[in-house]
C-alpha cells in the first residue's frame, strides 16, 4: 500500500469548552477520493477547517505528505498544496469569474502555465468560459461552484477538499457538479469530499467516513458503505 | 458628457490620454492663478487644504475602498504625524526638556517626513494587530473608539511632562523649506512672485500627485489584489495562499503611513496644531469623501474629497451675500445650513446613486448587472 497523501490520527478540536471533534483518524492515499459523510452537526466541516489550517486542534496529529501540518498557516498550507473549496463556495462576488480563477493560482508564479492552467479550467468548465467576464457574485449557485472548484484547482493542489458542493444547488445542478468532481478524480487528483448527501457522495468515492456528533462510526468502501444496513437506515431512508 | 470624453480617450489611445493628462496638469499648475483673479485671494489656501483631505481620503480608500476594513478612527494617524513633525520641528520640547533640547528640536521636514509616516504607519500597526479578528461594525467600533484615545491622549498629556503641550496645541511649528526656500513666505521664482499659499499648493500637488500614483500602483498590484479578495471573502483568501493577517496589517499600515505624511504637512502649512483639528468629525468626514466619491475608486475619491472639502467655503461665500441681498440680513448660517444639505445629500445619494458619484469599475459593473437581471 502507498504511503498516505494525507493522515489525521486523534483529532480533537473544540469550540471554547465544546468539542466538535472528539478524536477522528482517517487518511487519504494518493489519487482517492475519499468521502466524509454525516448529518449536520456531526463535525465535518469543523474537520475539513481545521486541515486547512482555519481552525486550531486541541489535540492530535496530522500528516501531509509525510510532513506534519502542526503550527503551519492556512496559507502555507495552501501554498504546499492543500486546497480547500470552502462551504458556501465563497466565491469573491465583486471580481469577475476570471479573476476569481485567477486569484486560485496566487501562490504560484509561472505566469505562462497559469495562462494555460486557465485555459484547461475553461475546457472543463465550459459554462464559466461563457461567462469570464462577469462578476462571480451574479452567477447561480450551481456556477459559482464551479467556479470555487475551478478557483482551488488553479492553485494546482495534490489534495482537493471539497466542502459541501451540492448544497443549496437544484437536482440537476448537483447532478453536474458531482459528474465534474467525478471527472477531476479521473486525472488522478486526491479528494476529501465532505457531504451530506449521503447517497451521491458514496456512489463516486472510492473510500468513506460516516461521521456522527464528533466521531467516526463507521468506514470502508464506498460500496459497502452504501450497501451496509446502518448507512441505509441513517442516511438514504430505505 | 464624461462618457463621451471616456469614448475620446478610448478611441485615441495613447497618445491622446497622456495630451489629456498633460493638459490637467498644465490646468492645475495655473489653478491659483485662476482662483486669485476668479475668486479672491482666500481661495487658494481653500484649495491647498482641500488637497490635504484629498490625500487623507486616498489613504483611507486603501483600508476601506480596497480591504474593506471599516476605519471610523482614521484622523488619529493624521494626528499622529501632525504632532510628529510639531515636536521634532518647534522650539516646543525646550518646554518639556530643557536640558537636552534648550531650543527645542528644529528637524528639516525631508527627515521628519518620512518619519511621521513611520510613526504612523507602526500606530497603524498597533491598531491593526488586536483587531485582525474583527470585522464590520464591531471594528468600527474599536477604530473609533482608537481615534479617540489619541486625541485624549494629545490633550492630556501635558502633565507630568509637556509633551503636546495639551488644549492649547503646539505653535510656532517651522515651515516646510523646499531647497533652503521657505515656503512661508513670498518668493520670486522666475520673475513669479508667488505667495506661501501658492508655494504650499504645488507642495500639496505634487505630493498629491504621489499618493494618486502609488494608490493606482497598489490597486493593480498582487498585493492590491490580495486586499480585494480579504475584502470579498476572508476564509476563501487564506485558502488561496493569502497571509490575509500581514496583508491586513500592512493595509492599516499604508493608509496610516498616507495619514501621518499629509498630517506632518498640515502642521508644516498651519504652524500650528492642536488636539480640536482631529474630532472624530473629521475621521467620519474622510469617510464620507471615500463612500460619496466611489469607494475603491480612485477618480471618484478625488471628487468626494474636492466636493466636501469645498462646499463649506461655497457655501460661506454664496448663502450669506444671497440672504443679505433677499432679506437684508443673515437668517440661517452656513454652518449649520452646510449639515443640512450634507444630511440631504448624503440621502439622497443613498437611494440614487449608492456606489458613489463616481463607483468603482467593479461595483459599476455590480449595479448594471443587477438592472440588466430586472429588465429580463
Amino acid at each position: 500500500m502507498t504511503s498516505p497523501l494525507l493522515e489525521v490520527r486523534d483529532l480533537q478540536v473544540a469550540y471554547g469548552g465544546i468539542r466538535a471533534v472528539k478524536g477522528i483518524d482517517l487518511h487519504v492515499v494518493p489519487g482517492e477520493l475519499v468521502a466524509l459523510i454525516g448529518s449536520n452537526g456531526a463535525g465535518k466541516t469543523t474537520t475539513l477547517k481545521t486541515l486547512a489550517g482555519l481552525l486550531h486542534p486541541a489535540s492530535g496529529q496530522i500528516q501531509y505528505a509525510g510532513k506534519s501540518l502542526k503550527n503551519i498557516a492556512a496559507h502555507q498550507r495552501a501554498a504546499m498544496g492543500i486546497a480547500l473549496v470552502p462551504e458556501g463556495r465563497g466565491v469573491f462576488a465583486r471580481m469577475t469569474v476570471a479573476e476569481n480563477l485567477l486569484m486560485g493560482a496566487y501562490s504560484r508564479r509561472d505566469k505562462i502555465e497559469i495562462a494555460s492552467d486557465l485555459a484547461r479550467m475553461y475546457e472543463l468548465f465550459p459554462r464559466l468560459a461563457e461567462r469570464r467576464d462577469q462578476l462571480a457574485g451574479t452567477l447561480s449557485g450551481g456556477e459559482q461552484q464551479m467556479v470555487a472548484m475551478a478557483r482551488a484547482l488553479m492553485s494546482r493542489p495534490r489534495l482537493l477538499m471539497l466542502d459541501e458542493p451540492s448544497m443549496g444547488l437544484a437536482p440537476l445542478m448537483v447532478q453536474k457538479i458531482f459528474e465534474t468532481i467525478r471527472d477531476i478524480a479521473a486525472l488522478g487528483m486526491s479528494i476529501l469530499l465532505v457531504e451530506q448527501n449521503a447517497r451521491l457522495a458514496l456512489q463516486v468515492a472510492q473510500r468513506g467516513y460516516v461521521m456522527e456528533s464528533g466521531a467516526i462510526t463507521l468506514s470502508g468502501a464506498a460500496s459497502e458503505l452504501l450497501g451496509s444496513d446502518a448507512v441505509q437506515r441513517a442516511y438514504l431512508g430505505a | 458628457m464624461p462618457n463621451a470624453l471616456k469614448k475620446f480617450l478610448k478611441r485615441g489611445g495613447k497618445h491622446q490620454q497622456r495630451l489629456a493628462i498633460g493638459l490637467m496638469l498644465g490646468a492645475l499648475l495655473l489653478l491659483p492663478f485662476a482662483t486669485d483673479a476668479l475668486l479672491g485671494r482666500g481661495w487658494v489656501r481653500i484649495v491647498d487644504f482641500a488637497m490635504l483631505y484629498i490625500m487623507l481620503a486616498l489613504g483611507l480608500n486603501i483600508v476601506v475602498g480596497y480591504a474593506g476594513l471599516l476605519d471610523l478612527g482614521y484622523i488619529a494617524f493624521f494626528a499622529v504625524g501632525a504632532y510628529c513633525y510639531a515636536l521634532t520641528g518647534s522650539p516646543h520640547l525646550a518646554l518639556a526638556f530643557p536640558m537636552a533640547f534648550p531650543d527645542g528640536l528644529h528637524l528639516s521636514f525631508w527627515i521628519v517626513l518620512p518619519l511621521a509616516a513611520l510613526v504612523a504607519g507602526g500606530f497603524g500597526v498597533l491598531l491593526g494587530a488586536p483587531t485582525l479578528r474583527l470585522r464590520g461594525d464591531y471594528l468600527a467600533i474599536v477604530t473609533l473608539g482608537f481615534g479617540e484615545i489619541i486625541r485624549i491622549f494629545l490633550n492630556n498629556l501635558n502633565a507630568p511632562v509637556n509633551l503636546t503641550n495639551g488644549p492649547q496645541g503646539i505653535s510656532r511649528i517651522d515651515p516646510v523649506s523646499v531647497a533652503s526656500v521657505l515656503l512661508n513666505s513670498t518668493q520670486n521664482i522666475f520673475g513669479i512672485s508667488l505667495p506661501s499659499v501658492h508655494l504650499y499648493f504645488y507642495l500639496f500637488l505634487a505630493f498629491t500627485a504621489l499618493v494618486v500614483f502609488i494608490s493606482q500602483r497598489l490597486e493593480k498590484s498582487r498585493i492590491g489584489r490580495a486586499w480585494m479578495a480579504i475584502r470579498e471573502d476572508e476564509i476563501a483568501a487564506s485558502s488561496m495562499g493569502i497571509n490575509t493577517r500581514n496583508l491586513k496589517l500592512l493595509a492599516f499600515a499604508m493608509g496610516a503611513m498616507f495619514g501621518g505624511a499629509s498630517g506632518a504637512l498640515f502642521a508644516g502649512f498651519q504652524g500650528f496644531v492642536s488636539p480640536e483639528s482631529f474630532s472624530l468629525m473629521e475621521s467620519i468626514m474622510v469617510l464620507c469623501m471615500v463612500v460619496l466619491g466611489g469607494m475603491g475608486n480612485i477618480a471618484g475619491v478625488i471628487l468626494g474629497g474636492v466636493l466636501l472639502a469645498l462646499l463649506p467655503e461655497i457655501l460661506r461665500h454664496i448663502v450669506v451675500p444671497l440672504q443679505q441681498a433677499l432679506f437684508g440680513k443673515t437668517l440661517v448660517d452656513p454652518e449649520s445650513l452646510r449639515m443640512l444639505l450634507f444630511g440631504t445629500a448624503l440621502i439622497v445619494m443613498m437611494l440614487y446613486r449608492p456606489a458613489g458619484l463616481l463607483p468603482s469599475r467593479v461595483r459599476r459593473r455590480e449595479l448594471d448587472t443587477d438592472e440588466a437581471a430586472e429588465k429580463v
